[in-house]
């Protein structure tokens, strides 16, 4: 069942348009990744879906319900970029007091402290968390009363690379649970594996909005393989399977989706002139750059 | 209950901040010191000693509760708004109104256990310095509870202009400003249009109103004894006096009311 439904939605401040004409569905327990620079208008998005900002047009709906209603709210567990909480409560009182506003019992708030690893500093004022503990005190609030629907705006900024994973985690228990998780990100590499679905938005537009794999079909995109030789045999390689040779001792060749496998049949069939192979499909961050960019440009 | 949620949180916040710890000092501090210094002529003109305090307390009370009615609220709105906190609490199922009535409900017990420490001091010095007898204590009640309604029309005011101004540094400033225009300004205004009158027209039928309309005039004209001791205290308590109790309580009821709904109206309209 859709979860989180945004019907042709469109945002604007005067001549500025946040948002123009943006649809995009969620169903129980999809995670998808909503990429864009800084002033794409993912935050926007996500702050009318919580009923914080009103449309311009469109329609928005959280689990049938208009976004904002307290039922909505009640189904939504939110992380907001760069979360602030006041610094003279600790965690656990803070985390308690959500609790309370969620109807949600305090015991499950001291279980989530421990699920994002943060019991040891519970009892401690927030103004002296660093910025990844408050980002894990935001993701923990977020949590709380098992959300129909999770928004995470740049959820793993100020996280060390441990802590991505960790927080990958439970992106992945959540999704497990049948909640719907919309998140925003820069970091591109770590959304590869752990997402559903890839909407990439620019200037307000929504470009793409697909799996990684569809994505990187409908790009066409070409692989790149690599071919290491010795420096003896490098160009004798490279004259062979037709690529360039690069770095004294390997070859470089693209190649698309439907070449690759007859490729790596000729590399093969050249024995011992090869040492090691490495093929590489598109980066996200390539296709994030050719789905953002050539677009921008022809307006 | 989400109100009680923010009551207790905000409650927290206060204690925290040494908000509570601050005005209970001040209100203690100044309680006791007028007690005490006031007491002094109360032998020879045979007043209830209870009286003298009181008319003392209240003529410093004017200035403080409102003052911190104003200092606990400015920031309540427009110190979330800028912290980014209230985007956050918004987007939890509870309404504005409930965030603003649980601040107001925090707020007001802070003050409210201020002034009744104070009051308590008051009456304990009072009590140890001329012995229990004959002590009327019904001013001092009166006094509680027309400074918990001063201090909510003023609380209310601060929250309007918190919403209003969305950011601190403003609405600091603001407050400050409405203060002294309430508590100082305004009384001169009317001083000087009373001198300019000469006991006209304007004396007898739109001066006695304008006084009432003022919270904190209301709230010292109607702790003033109408007796020898009001000449003690102010030259407009006299005069103003014409009003009579009822309107000067209609005032002080009507001003948190008002001041709350206005308040609420602008928050409605914040953006966070």
């Amino acid at each position: 069942m859709t979860v989180l439904g945004i019907e042709n939605v469109s945002k604007s401040y005067g001549d500025v348009h946040s948002v123009r004409d943006v649809s995009l569905n969620l169903g129980e327990g999809e995670r998808v990744a909503l990429l864009g620079h800084n002033g794409a208008g993912k935050t926007t998005l996500m702050r009318m879906v919580l009923g914080l900002t009103p449309l311009t047009s469109g329609k928005i709906s959280v689990l049938g319900m208009p976004p904002g209603s307290r039922k909505a709210r009640t189904a939504i567990g939110f992380l907001p970029e760069s979360v602030a909480f006041h610094g003279a409560l600790t965690g656990r009182e803070q985390l308690h007091h959500f609790a309370r506003l969620k109807g949600v019992k305090r015991s499950v708030a001291d279980d989530l402290l421990e699920r994002v690893g943060l019991t040891h500093a519970m009892n401690r004022k927030i103004r002296t968390y660093s910025k990844g503990m408050r980002q894990r005190i935001g993701l923990a609030q977020a949590l709380l009363g098992q959300p129909r629907l999770a928004l995470l705006d740049e959820p793993t900024s100020g996280l060390d690379p441990i802590s991505r994973h960790e927080f990958y985690d439970i992106v992945d228990d959540l999704s497990k649970g049948g909640t719907a998780v919309l998140l925003s990100s820069h970091a591109l590499t770590e959304l590869e594996s752990r997402t559903d679905r890839i909407a990439i938005m620019s200037k307000g537009h929504l470009l793409a909005n697909d799996s990684l794999s569809a994505l990187r079909e409908a790009a066409r995109l070409p692989i790149q393989v690599s071919v290491k030789a010795t420096p003896e045999t490098a160009d004798d390689v490279a004259a062979k399977l037709g690529g360039t040779r690069v770095n004294g001792a390997s070859v470089s060749l693209e190649v698309q989706q439907e070449g690759k496998v007859s490729l790596l049949g000729q590399i093969t069939g050249l024995g011992e002139l090869v040492k090691d192979i490495d093929v590489t499909p598109a980066s996200l961050e390539e296709l994030y750059r050719h789905y953002s960019v050539p677009k921008q440009e022809g307006k | 209950m989400p109100t009680i949620a923010i009551a207790r949180i905000e409650l927290l916040i206060a204690r925290r901040n040494m908000w509570v710890f601050t005005s209970l000092i001040l209100m203690g501090l100044f309680s006791s010191v007028l007690t005490l210094a006031g007491g002094a002529p109360t032998g020879t003109l045979g007043i209830d000693p209870l009286l003298i305090a009181t008319t003392s307390i209240t003529t410093l009370s004017v200035y403080l509760i409102p003052l911190i009615g104003l200092l606990l609220s400015f920031d309540a709105i427009a110190g979330e708004a800028e912290r980014g906190t209230l985007a956050l609490s918004l987007t939890y199922p509870l309404s504005r109104g409930e965030i603003l009535l649980g601040k107001f409900l925090a707020h007001l017990i802070v003050l409210g256990f201020a002034v009744a420490v104070g009051l308590a001091l008051t009456a304990g010095l009072t009590i140890w310095k001329y012995g229990s007898a004959d002590l009327n204590y019904l001013p001092l009640l009166k006094l509680f509870a027309t400074s918990l309604a001063l201090g909510a029309a003023f609380l209310g005011i601060g929250y309007l202009i918190s919403a209003l101004a969305k950011q601190t540094g403003v609405a600091s400033g603001i407050v400050i400003i409405v203060w002294l225009i309430c508590v100082v300004l305004y009384d001169l205004g009317l001083l000087g249009a009373l001198v300019a009158d000469g006991g006209g027209t304007f004396t007898k039928t739109i001066f006695p109103w304008l006084l009432v309309a003022n919270p904190a005039d209301a709230f010292r004209l109607i702790n003033m004894p109408t007796d020898t001791v009001s000449t003690l205290a102010t030259g407009l308590g006299a005069a103003g006096q014409a009003s009579g109790f009822g309107p000067q309580l209609a005032s002080l009821l009507l001003w948190p009311i008002l001041a709350l709904s206005l308040a609420w109206a602008a928050f409605r309209r914040v953006e966070p």
